[in-house]
């Protein structure tokens, strides 16, 4: 029975998520504070959200360099979604101030790069946000599926 | 096996006498004495395998050059870590990269043939280009510095290649510049990436001889040793010659009409311009054709000049900046008010020392080779 339910569940969401066959695929990071509680509180809440995104905790946004989001990007990832706390309820006070300053210059390497700058996005979740976790994810996935698959994609996957 | 031991016998690493040259000049082991080339050297003839291949500071070595300068029996010591490190990396060995790995990651990224880089923004209406001619500047990394050190440390890297193109043009030359040029790979292939190497060479000589270019000329030592000497060795000939600017500039300081420009500089050598393809005079030369520049030279200058601190952005820590410090006093108790490097990474890596606590910093300004001529042209 259970088994049932996931299986229909799949489905639906594959649906949703792949308009033209293709399923992007997403990384999140999500600071230990808010946005992963965030997802926490979607996932605890049932919420339906596409399932193409994978989530890494750090302790801050302020921690996600560069690197971090290139690194990503270079292993193949269509799409990369950097989440902190909103601005006054950082943990560390300033950590979301110094995420923007770091994603500043990730969005510029990523433009050199010859890559959309829409396949990056910066987004503040709270922790009681379960719902906004929920649709930003949807909006997300749409909007890279929208792009099609990254040039460093090498095994694009198809919903078919 | 026998293939580590063709490598070692190629690195010359069978020679060492363990005389302990290479651990006395190596600017790392004098501020970190847990570091030792002649250790790595023994521990690899003698000992072998894992503990060598485990060793972090494998990945700390500068590959200045300076040890193999002073060893007796020419051991190629940058060699032997190249491929002791592509061992080491087979084993699944990594080094700790500095800026969070980012430009690594970059390096790897721009191999893939797909990827279009929108790299020449910063080609404004005052500068000529071509998109196919004799002369082709190769830019280089500098538009991906000027996205991730312009604001940290208040230089634009891409002055430089602006400069440069200026310098060209007053010369009566316009440069190609390559819309979609790719990293010429140097730090790869010092950190035992060879494959990687060898993919983003294939790419940047095609896409050099579609522009159909007998001269590369380019700001920076790095991408000049990659074109000049790796891709011969790696890929076989090259259809096209290459020129640091310096030696450019030097050749035809007369035709570029310098005016006055007053100031006190001292010259850091840049390894791979200096020690790796001698050229010590040529930017010397240059910068005193300058009427009103005093050159003042460091105690450690060409052969024996001192590495800016680290390299191939891998395992940059307290000993690099102390490397650096030393470095900077050494430009400062020469009285000029100038450091004048031929290489962006050099500068980046002063500059960065140059940050921190105020009482801590050393007051000396650091500028580009290619900026100080370009501002002493006229008009």
């Amino acid at each position: 029975m259970a088994e049932e339910t996931l299986k229909t569940k799949k489905k639906t969401t594959k649906k949703r998520a792949a308009p033209e066959g293709f399923v992007p695929n997403i990384v999140a990071f999500a600071c230990n504070w808010c946005s992963y509680a965030g997802a926490d509180t979607a996932g605890v809440n049932r919420m339906q959200h596409s399932p193409n995104f994978r989530v890494i905790r750090t302790m801050c946004s302020g921690r996600v360099t560069p690197g971090f989001v290139l690194k990503a990007l270079k292993l193949g990832a269509d799409g990369v979604l950097v989440s902190g706390c909103h601005f006054g309820d950082c943990h560390y006070i300033f950590g979301n101030h110094e995420a923007v300053k770091q994603f500043e210059k990730t969005k510029a390497l990523v433009k050199t790069l010859g890559l959309d700058e829409k396949r990056i996005r910066l987004e503040w979740v709270s922790a009681a946000e379960g719902n906004r976790w929920a649709e930003l994810i949807d909006e997300f996935v749409g909007q890279i599926t929208a792009l099609g698959p990254s040039p460093l994609n090498h095994k694009p996957k198809s919903g078919k | 096996m026998d293939a580590a031991i063709d490598k070692l016998k190629k690195s010359r690493a069978f020679l060492c006498l363990e005389c302990g040259k290479c651990t006395a000049v190596c600017p790392i082991s004098r501020f970190n004495n847990s570091y030792s080339p002649r250790r790595l050297v023994a521990a690899g003839l003698f000992y072998g395998g894992e503990e060598l291949l485990s060793d972090r500071l494998l990945w700390s070595c500068l590959t200045c050059q300076l040890c193999s300068q002073r060893c007796p029996v020419d051991v190629k010591y940058s060699e032997y870590m190249r491929d002791v490190r592509a061992a080491a990396y087979a084993t699944g060995q990594w080094g700790n990269p500095s800026h969070g790995g980012a430009l690594l990651h970059i390096m790897e990224m721009v191999a893939e043939p797909k990827l279009r880089q929108r790299r020449t923004d910063w080609i404004g209406d005052d500068l000529k280009v071509k998109k196919k001619g004799d002369v082709l500047y190769f830019v280089g990394c500098l538009p991906y510095y000027e996205d991730l050190f312009a604001k940290d440390f208040d230089f634009s890297p891409l002055s430089i290649a602006r400069d440069t193109v200026k310098i060209l043009n007053r010369l009566g030359i316009e440069p190609v510049v390559l819309e979609n040029e790719r990293c010429c790979g140097h730090d790869l292939y010092w950190l035992g990436q060879l494959e990687k190497f060898d993919e983003l060479g294939r790419l940047n000589m095609k896409e050099i001889e579609a522009a159909g270019a007998k001269t590369v000329v380019t700001a920076c030592p790095e991408c000049a040793l990659a074109l000049k000497r790796l891709y011969r060795e790696r890929l076989g000939e090259v259809g096209f010659e290459v020129k640091h600017i310096a030696e450019l500039v030097d050749q035809r300081k007369d035709d570029l009409g310098f005016k006055e420009l007053p100031a006190d500089v001292t010259y850091q050598d840049p390894c791979r311009l200096g020690r790796y393809q001698g050229i010590y005079d040529e930017p010397r030369r240059a910068l005193s054709s300058i009427p009103g520049v005093k050159l003042r030279e460091m105690p450690r200058n060409r052969r024996g000049a001192i590495c800016c601190g680290t390299t191939n952005w891998m395992n940059c820590d307290a000993t690099s900046k102390q490397i650096q410090r030393s470095r900077l006093s050494e430009a400062k108790a020469t009285g000029a008010t100038t450091l004048v490097t031929a290489c962006p990474k050099c500068q980046i890596h002063f500059r960065c020392a140059g940050c921190g606590e105020e009482s801590e910093r050393i007051d000396i300004n650091v500028t580009d080779f290619v900026n100080i001529v370009a501002s002493a042209l006229e008009g």
